[in-house]
């Protein structure tokens, strides 16, 4: 809240809206600041620790003779990982549609829920407690059930992610569409905004910034269940290989997929760090 | 000519959890066509929601509040209000600032883009049209809130201490830049500060407003020549003109103190 909205509302008291100002329950838009990437330098040096790790994890392997089954080295890795991708690469692309779909599906639930019980401050506090349930439940624990009803096939899992990417999303809007600059609706109502106006022009800029939190936060605990859920149940996924060749002791491909998950998880930082940067990138 | 502005014993109270507060009270004032009208009290004193009640942000609890002819409802397309703050919207560049107010009336943007231009060099702003509001100083910040104020073409612009988070130097350019604005465009003003130089610099007339509730408590016809230099503001006739404001002020403040009803909130004088 800006200085002039205190200022107008110790003038004005009806200028305080039904929030208060107050921030939601949760706030993590801490995530969203932590690596920023300037200059040659920076890359350099966070390119030369990689090689640092890499290098000694590989000279260790070898001084001592570290068995594969115990510990596979980084070039075994790689090699055991391009040599099962044949077998490996539709299990990627499951989870990943997995991931995909399940993230559209409840991020759009939890963004517009989001955007509609703020509207209703009411309903928004009876609302809120069961959201914080579904926020802190794990989803993944909800899978055997699902299974159970639906099947080992791609639904439960769509559903399970769905699930686990909703609340993230929702919890964090609802944070964003709070945080209302109420000289900033003042603004726009001097020059005759309708409700819709002043939602689409003010309300939801200013809540990006916290949308995209919630995005990137939603999309990590997406692949966390994605992954999980492969693991529960079915023959498919990149869950489902993971513990597959840990019980086969085939540690260079366990490792490998391991690498994939991560790219995996890597891929929606970056993505979505790219559109904050694009369209919140105004908040300091 | 005839008053575009008549205000006729208008009052404003608040319901807060202490009860009824009394904002303003039985305060009148009006306005001839392309007058520049200042508003001068101590902060806090209801200003500011005797501006938004002007806008139509928020209604007169009681009262009497005409503007061309027409009692204040809503907001309207003839009366524009600049805030306090630049109040700019962070996501968007100036230019897209300034068009804010025709998007909001659903104009058609081409065709303001020329008077926009104009506006825009007329402010010295040119050149900075896709800046971020974060990359402007403050004074930028305010030049482009006139600007978006100025883009539609309202006749009464009501400026709600507009300069008073600049500092000193900044402020009085802004001011004498106001002045120019106002002398080409002849609009109505209706400005409002708790300094009294700037007040007595800019206006043609001067109402003190007395401390919470607020109720009219002088009015100053302002004599000295148009166009106004800067260099009046050190002659003693200006001096005298805002010690006798001043001296009403700190009356009005004395008193509130004596009946114990004055929240201590500080004024501006020329010191």
């Amino acid at each position: 809240m800006s200085n002039y909205d205190e200022e107008l509302e110790k003038e004005i008291p009806e200028f305080k809206d039904s929030h208060e100002g107050k921030k939601s329950e949760f706030d993590i838009s801490a995530t969203m600041s932590v690596v920023q990437i300037h200059g040659w330098k920076q890359i350099i040096g966070i390119i030369s620790v990689a090689i640092i790790i890499i290098g000694c994890w590989e000279f260790f392997i070898r001084l001592f003779n570290v068995p594969g089954y115990v510990f596979p080295s980084p070039s075994a890795i790689v090699v055991a990982l391009i040599r099962s991708i044949p077998t490996i690469y539709t299990h990627f692309f499951i989870t990943l549609g997995e991931l995909a779909s399940g993230f559209a599906i409840g991020a759009s639930i939890g963004f517009i829920m989001a955007a509609i019980l703020t509207q209703i401050p009411f309903i928004e506090k009876i609302i809120t407690p069961y959201i914080i349930v579904l926020v802190t439940t794990p989803t993944l624990a909800l899978v055997p059930l699902l299974m159970l009803r639906l099947g080992f096939g791609i639904f439960p899992r769509i559903i399970a992610v769905a699930l686990a990417v909703g609340p993230m999303v929702m919890i964090n809007s609802v944070t964003g569409f709070r945080r209302t600059d109420l000289a900033k609706i003042a603004l726009a109502k001097s020059y005759g905004a309708k409700t819709w106006q002043i939602f689409l022009k003010i309300r939801f800029p200013l809540a990006l910034p916290m949308i995209n939190v919630g995005l990137l936060v939603g999309g990590i605990f997406g692949l966390i269940t994605a992954v999980g859920a492969d693991m529960v149940g079915g023959k498919m996924g990149l869950g489902n290989k993971i513990a597959y060749y840990s019980s086969l002791a085939r540690m260079a491909n366990f490792f490998g997929v391991i690498l994939l998950v991560s790219i995996i998880g890597i891929s929606i930082w970056l993505a979505v760090t790219k559109i904050g940067q694009k369209y919140a990138s105004w908040q300091e | 000519m005839d008053d575009i502005i008549i205000i006729k014993n208008v009052s404003k109270a608040y319901k807060t959890d202490k009860g009824e507060v009394l904002a303003i009270k039985n305060f009148s004032m009006e306005a001839k066509e392309g007058d520049f009208i200042t508003i001068v009290g101590p902060s806090g004193c209801g200003k500011t929601t005797f501006l938004w009640g002007l806008t139509g942000l928020h209604n007169f609890t009681s009262g009497e509040a005409i503007i061309l002819g027409e009692k204040i409802e809503k907001p309207r397309r003839e009366v524009g209000i600049i805030f306090q703050q630049a109040n700019l919207l962070p996501w968007r560049n100036l230019i897209n600032n300034i068009y804010f107010p025709l998007e909001i009336m659903r104009e058609n943007i081409n065709g303001y883009k020329e008077r926009v231009k104009e506006l825009i060099d007329s402010v010295g702003l040119s050149g900075f049209e896709n800046s971020y509001p974060r990359e402007l100083s403050g004074g930028m910040q305010q030049r482009a809130s006139i600007v978006r104020a100025l883009s539609y073409n309202p006749r009464v612009l009501l400026m709600d201490e507009p300069f008073g988070s600049l500092d000193a130097y900044t402020r009085s350019e802004m001011d004498t830049l106001l002045l120019d604005i106002w002398e080409r465009t002849k609009k109505t003003i209706i400005f409002v500060t708790h300094r009294i130089e700037e007040a007595v610099y800019l206006s043609d007339t001067v109402y003190v407003m007395s401390p919470r509730p607020a109720v009219n408590s002088a009015i100053f016809e302002i004599n000295l020549p148009r166009p106004r230099p800067r260099s009046i503001t050190t002659e003693q006739i200006f001096f005298d003109i805002v010690i006798n404001i001043q001296k009403i002020i700190e009356k009005d403040v004395e008193k509130q103190k004596e009946e114990g009803k004055y929240q201590s909130q500080a004024y501006s004088t020329i010191a």
